[in-house]
């Protein structure tokens, strides 16, 4: 069996067509597009067109995008743009369940002078438009709100959200890094002030994303250099990564009936397979309200890495939001602030599918899984009803953590 | 992805001795489903040894391997060995682990210790109910962590957290860790009284010292009486290099020297497991 990715929210293979588009500009037209000879000329027209294309597929104009290195520089530079043009407000909204783009930098600047709200979501991740519209002060400076959650899926209501935060007059960010090319984004019908996305979550490559700045909106450069990107970010553009996302987006304005329609029907088929085969597994996230390509399931009694291993043994790449896995010791922060109890938060398996994948891979995955399931629990002391589980109840354990 | 060695990938694809044990006389359970990591270990020991092993765990690739290794090498060991059995004879056993891995074997030496505990009666021990609770996220105690610090030789909080999760939550206990960690690092590590049996267990650095003591006090002198003379080359757990010097180097019975007194007086005085090696040229 050849590998079955089943990874595209961690990131997706580049579609051969947007690498077809991409190879010329490392090697016959390898011009700089500020040039002012007609040879680099040529490439400024071709990275001219590959920002329309990027602005076609979210109902922008060219002017309104600025193309970056990554996701994570769009929603930094957005952030940092809306507080840098405001300084005398302190404020800044965030969720409990965004990537550690938004999260981190959020946190980091609480450690500075900044004062932090993170909203909560429910067991389903889903926020409550009233907590946001009671967490909006005089002072708060920017909004951010992920278009869809990359761990469980879940989308948020950010059409909604952007609009509470319009009508109060505060600037609002949407990382919508797992959203775009999955999800029809119309920016002329999302009051939305910076929008991200990135490459490499729709078969463009690694390393290039762009940030929508809506026409009036604050903005600040984040990297002060050159003139490039109309004085917006400074440095020579990466001239193949930007035809790449151009074509990229073109694919993705093309293919999004099938995401919607294919891809969905094989993520159900997953889900609802692996769930009749294997029981004590649960689906983390919104069931409805949720991108068509990802499922995150929990199997209790058995450990996240321990599975992705052996998943791995068959071929199969999928993530988890275990603790062993996410590098730190504890279940991922989507989970545990959905409150997914850790019992299960540790045996969290997120499967996300591409218009790549097949239905073979699916039938593979959903007649081996339950067996690798099978293994790891004989081998766990804990099982259904076992006396250790019963023992989970009392408060034996001094671990506040653990929420047992 | 973790960076595990072979063997650790070989014993978790194929773990030995997983199961339970009808007829085990000790039972020893450590972590707990909530944490993501737990270890039931059983064992059936006869007179005083160890004649099988069995162990069933919740945990990551990691912690199975060392619940198999742990198991593969306790197995036929006297309830005295088996208490000598540290977390990094495990890891050492499956030839490393990543260094934040390093909490999945002391899970392993703490299961061992509780089944032992078990088999002679005494109360089992929870995890997070020996001494004071210093990491609240994580349930460990003070005792645990110094613990974790003096046989693992410990240098930094980060490596507190590798060994015992402590520190690896909210952070809260970060700046008691380090308390921890300081008060040992400060303290000097040579036991006063080392023939007692207090804490057995040396970390790298105790025990180069007690080493180096006994060299001086016991060995050398003895060696020097015959016009021969010692000196410390190296040592490597409880490997100790030595290069033989003067009478000795001609002496063709230097090999006995080594293992015969050398060995004989550091195991004595310093640690059971005590090999001596004769330095390459
Ligand atoms: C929701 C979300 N935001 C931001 C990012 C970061 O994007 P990049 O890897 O391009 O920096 C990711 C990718 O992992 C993501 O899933
Ligand atoms: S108290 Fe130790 S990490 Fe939270």
């Amino acid at each position: 069996m050849n590998t079955v990715y089943f990874d595209n929210n961690a990131t997706t293979r580049v579609d051969p067509a947007v690498l077809a588009a991409m190879l010329p500009y490392f090697s016959e037209l390898y011009g700089n597009p500020s040039s002012m000879h007609t040879f680099g000329g040529q490439v400024g027209r071709a990275v001219r067109e590959a920002r329309e294309q990027v602005a076609r597929l979210i109902g922008a104009t060219p002017e309104e995008i600025v193309f970056t290195s990554c996701g994570t520089e769009g929603d930094n530079t957005a952030i940092r743009a809306a507080l840098a043009a405001q300084p005398e407000k302190k404020h800044i909204i965030t969720t409990r369940v965004e990537h550690p783009a938004v999260l981190s930098l959020s946190q980091h600047l609480e450690k500075n002078g900044y004062e932090l709200t993170l909203l909560g979501v429910d067991d389903k991740g889903r926020m409550n438009l009233e907590e946001l519209r009671e967490a909006i002060r005089k002072d708060t400076a920017i909004v951010s709100i992920m278009f869809a959650n990359n761990e469980t899926g879940t989308i948020f209501p950010v059409a909604e959200a952007a609009a509470i935060c319009k009508e109060r007059g505060v600037p609002f960010h949407t990382d919508a890094v797992q959203a775009v090319g999955k999800l029809a984004i119309d920016v002329r019908e999302l009051p939305v002030d910076y929008l991200v996305l990135s490459g490499h979550k729709l078969h463009a490559p690694k390393g290039i994303g762009a940030l929508y700045v809506r026409r009036g909106a604050a903005y600040r450069p984040f990297l002060r250099g050159g003139h490039q990107e109309r004085g917006r970010r400074g440095g020579t553009e990466n001239v193949p990564a930007i035809i790449g996302l151009g074509m990229a987006c073109n694919l993705a304005a093309a293919n999004m009936a099938e995401e919607n329609t294919r891809v969905r029907a094989l993520r159900d088929r997953l889900e609802q397979g692996l769930l009749a085969a294997i029981p004590d597994a649960i689906v983390n996230g919104d069931p409805t309200n949720r991108l068509p390509n990802t499922t995150n399931i929990s199997f209790k009694y058995v450990e996240g890495e321990a599975i992705l291993l052996l998943l791995d043994q068959l071929g199969v790449c999928a993530s988890s939001g275990s603790a062993c896995t996410s590098g730190s010791l504890e279940p991922s922060h989507v989970l545990r602030a959905m409150g997914v109890p850790f019992t299960y938060a540790h045996g969290s398996i997120r499967f996300s599918l591409s218009r790549f994948n097949t239905q073979e891979e699916v039938d593979h995955v959903v007649r081996e899984l339950p067996r690798v399931i099978a293994r790891l629990r004989e081998m766990s002391p804990f099982r259904a009803g076992s006396e250790a589980e019963a023992a989970l109840g009392k408060p034996a354990c001094a671990c506040q953590g653990c929420g047992s | 992805m973790w960076e595990y060695t072979d063997k650790v990938r070989e014993h978790f694809l194929n773990p030995r001795n997983v199961g339970s044990l009808d007829d085990a006389n000790a039972i020893g359970e450590v972590g707990s489903l909530a944490c993501g990591d737990a270890l039931k270990l059983y064992l059936k020991i006869d007179g005083d040894r160890i004649v099988d092993a069995k162990f069933q765990t919740f945990g990551c690739a990691s912690a199975i391997a060392s619940s198999s290794a742990l198991t593969e090498l306790i197995k036929g060991m006297t309830v005295e060995e088996a208490l000598k059995v540290t977390n990094r004879d495990i890891a050492e056993f499956l030839g490393g682990l990543p260094k934040e891995k390093m909490h999945c074997s002391v899970m392993g030496q703490e299961a061992l210790e509780a089944a032992i505990r078990n088999w002679r009666g005494e109360p089992a021990v929870e995890h997070s109910h020996e001494g004071q609770l210093v990491c609240k996220c994580f349930g460990v105690t003070d005792e645990q962590i110094v613990r974790a610090i003096r046989e693992n030789g410990l240098k930094t909080v980060e490596e507190i957290t590798h060994y015992t999760k402590a520190g690896g939550g909210c952070g809260e206990c970060v700046g008691e860790l380090q308390k921890l960690l300081d008060a040992e690092l400060g303290k000097a590590p040579v036991c006063e009284t080392p023939l007692a049996a207090a804490p057995k267990k040396l970390s790298n650095v105790q025990r180069m010292q007690l080493v180096l003591k006994v060299l001086e006090g016991e060995i050398r002198p003895r060696l020097q009486q015959d016009g021969g003379d010692i000196e410390l080359v190296d040592m490597d757990g409880t490997t100790v290099y030595v290069a033989l010097r003067g009478m000795c180097t001609s002496c063709p019975s230097s090999r006995l020297t080594l293992e015969g007194f050398v060995e004989k007086t550091l195991r004595d005085h310093v640690d059971e497991n005590i090999v001596v090696k004769e330095a390459a040229a």
